[in-house]
């Protein structure tokens, strides 16, 4: 195992107890199959008790892994035919957005995502998946080509959030995001939405406005990311547990509040730790849904997504005698 | 008789009284300007459109004082009042918060909405308050101004929002952001009817107020000196490490970056507003194409 985090410490010491006892078994020729066999029994029973429980902060940790896939590793296991496409035509090719053409199960579809780095070198590159408005408006000129030529439109969802920077804002941050959530509303031919790992503020909903809106089992997805709302909220970005546990950002939370449709499952400790599998699942799931929604016209399309959105919200009407 | 009486859909309102003052504007008899420092009466202030009669400098408005300076005679008549919102989320010190900014605007949530006449022009606006939870865009503000949308729709009215808001409401987390979504596709309804929307930025609106419907104007107007952007300075400088310019996230810098379509005096907000109203209604070119 590679990239563990603190919380995972446990599992890691009594794994390590297992192997000390296999080898000195083996170098002493002495049977502690016995043992070796109760050891691994509770170290299953402790990979339960760990992983099914998860805290918010730990699902944060495993949101936000190093090693945690992106999407251009999900491009790669899902797709075939991939051709990366660049630039918004206005101003660069912002490399915290990647996009293109590609096949799902040999069917055109336009796919766009926004990309983590997978080192630092790449994480500098890709502003760590932060975009600027020329990321959003190369999303934007993609998802246009993918109306015009009726190609089913996927996108990954993974930022910590628009890029807080006085060149974005001299750019039209605000507009960027806002012209791509009107304009998502508006396409007449399907979207489906993954949030694969960190799904932060409207830099992530600048990609998501879809007709079917799916989330990893550890993704997040939140109005600001932890540490800003801590700001906001407390002045003190040291507070983001309690912010994100507040805000209830988790995969179970999102979706019992009707913003997406469907969790999908990750493996034990994490997608990083099967990607082909997670891949698999994710595809699986895409298809499912792409299958159905090829079955709508392309007006029934643009009000099921405009239903979607419409619905979320929770609010009351005062009663007589009700004013504060 | 000018040629735009012609084409003037005149209409009669009722006029609904409130059944409980709107606000409660403290009774004080001076205003310290908080830009030049200089003192004037309020009543002074309140004539010169509660711009500051030195400097220039434009005090928040809350949504009432908004509607009685831009609607005809400053009659309105509102939509969905008796939204409130909930804690869907249960959030520690939302209820309380909630309930304390209703107490002391009088109003029920960030933004009041409704129908009236501006230059005799009927109109569908809504209009944001600052003073109630920084003007946060939660559940009600994102409904009450959708339902705006629609209604504008329907009846085939120009829309016109005036935006002012700290950004999205954190106590409503994810429902909050969807607001965003759930505007934006409304306004993206009411362009394909080729509905006019005049966005009128405020100080100071920022985050998901600015990144759905109040960039979204076909026309977007701000008020000298509003700080407007996504992200606030104190965030930005931050996460680059350096002092920005004084003059930053200005309208006039926005106006400069090629954000907004003009700038305009709150003394000549209703005017402007008025002659683009017109503009889009001669020739039988009404808003909605006849």
């Amino acid at each position: 195992m590679a990239g563990e985090l603190p919380f995972e410490q446990p599992l890691i010491e009594l794994r390590g107890k297992i192997d000390e006892l296999r080898k000195f078994s083996a170098d002493k020729q002495i049977d502690f199959s016995e043992e070796i066999a109760r050891l691994e029994q509770r170290y299953q029973q402790l990979e339960e008790e760990l992983y099914s429980q998860m805290t918010t902060p730990q699902k944060i940790q495993l949101a936000r892994h190093p090693q945690r896939p992106t999407t251009l590793d999900y491009i790669q296991h899902i797709f075939t035919d991939f051709i990366e496409l660049h630039g918004d035509r206005l101003y660069g090719d912002d490399l915290a957005i990647v996009g293109g053409l590609a096949k799902l199960n040999g069917v055109p579809v336009t796919v766009v995502g926004h990309q983590k780095g997978k080192d630092t070198k790449d994480n500098i590159a890709r502003n760590f998946g932060m975009p600027h408005p020329e990321g959003f408006r190369k999303g934007l000129r993609l998802m246009r080509q993918a109306n015009k030529f009726r190609r089913p439109i996927i996108t990954f969802i993974d930022t910590p959030g628009a890029y807080p920077g006085n060149a974005a804002e001299e750019r039209g941050q605000g507009e960027a995001i806002a012209r791509n959530l009107m304009e998502m509303a508006g396409f007449r031919v399907p979207i489906i939405c993954v949030v694969i790992g960190e799904g932060g503020s409207g830099g992530a909903l600048a990609l998501g406005v879809g007709n079917r809106v799916l989330m990893l089992e550890n993704a997040i997805y939140s109005v600001s990311s932890p540490e800003a709302a801590a700001s906001i909220l407390y002045k003190d970005a040291s507070r983001n547990i309690d912010a994100a546990e507040a805000m209830k950002i988790t995969a179970n939370h999102i979706h019992s509040l009707g913003v997406v449709d469907e969790i999908i499952s990750e493996p034990r400790g994490g997608a990083h730790r099967n990607l082909a599998g997670q891949s698999e699942e994710i595809k699986q799931k895409l298809w499912t849904h792409l299958q159905e929604l090829l079955s709508m016209t392309e007006n029934e399309l643009i009000e099921d997504r405009y239903a979607k959105f419409r619905k979320i919200g929770r609010f009351t009407y005062i009663r007589e005698g009700n004013y504060a | 008789m000018s040629i735009k009486d012609l084409f003037n859909k005149k209409r009669k309102y009722a006029t609904i009284p409130s059944e409980r003052p709107k606000r409660e504007i403290p009774e004080g008899l001076m205003h310290k300007c908080p830009l030049c420092g200089t003192i004037q009466f309020t009543k002074e202030l309140d004539k010169n459109f509660k711009v500051c009669t030195a400097c220039g400098y434009h005090f928040k408005l809350n949504a009432v004082e908004r509607i009685q300076m831009t609607m005809d005679e400053g009659r309105f008549f509102e939509y969905d009042a008796d939204l409130m919102s909930e804690d869907p989320l249960g959030f520690p010190d939302y209820v309380a918060k909630y309930n304390k900014a209703v107490e002391s605007t009088g109003m029920n949530d960030a933004v009041i909405t409704g129908e009236g006449t501006i230059g005799g022009f009927p109109v569908v606006v809504a209009v944001m308050s600052f003073d109630f939870m920084g003007g946060t865009l939660g559940s009600v503000v994102g409904e009450k101004v959708t339902r705006a949308i629609e209604i504008a729709m329907q009846k085939q009215y120009p829309l016109i929002i005036f935006s002012t808001s700290g950004g999205a409401r954190m106590q409503e987390s994810i429902l909050s952001l969807m607001q965003m979504a759930k505007t934006s596709a409304a306004l993206h309804k009411f362009a394909e009817r080729e509905g006019l929307f005049i966005s009128v930025i405020t100080d100071p609106t920022f985050g998901g107020v600015t990144a759905s419907y109040a960039m979204l104007g076909d026309i977007i107007i701000a008020e000298p000196g509003a700080a407007f952007g996504f992200t606030g300075r104190r965030v930005i400088e931050q996460t680059i490490r350096q002092k920005l310019p004084e003059n930053f996230q200005t309208s006039e810098f926005n106006l400069k970056h090629g954000q907004v379509d003009k700038v305009v005096h709150r003394k000549e907000i209703r005017n402007t507003l008025i002659k683009l109203l017109e503009m889009h209604t001669v020739k039988g070119a009404n808003v909605h194409g006849g």
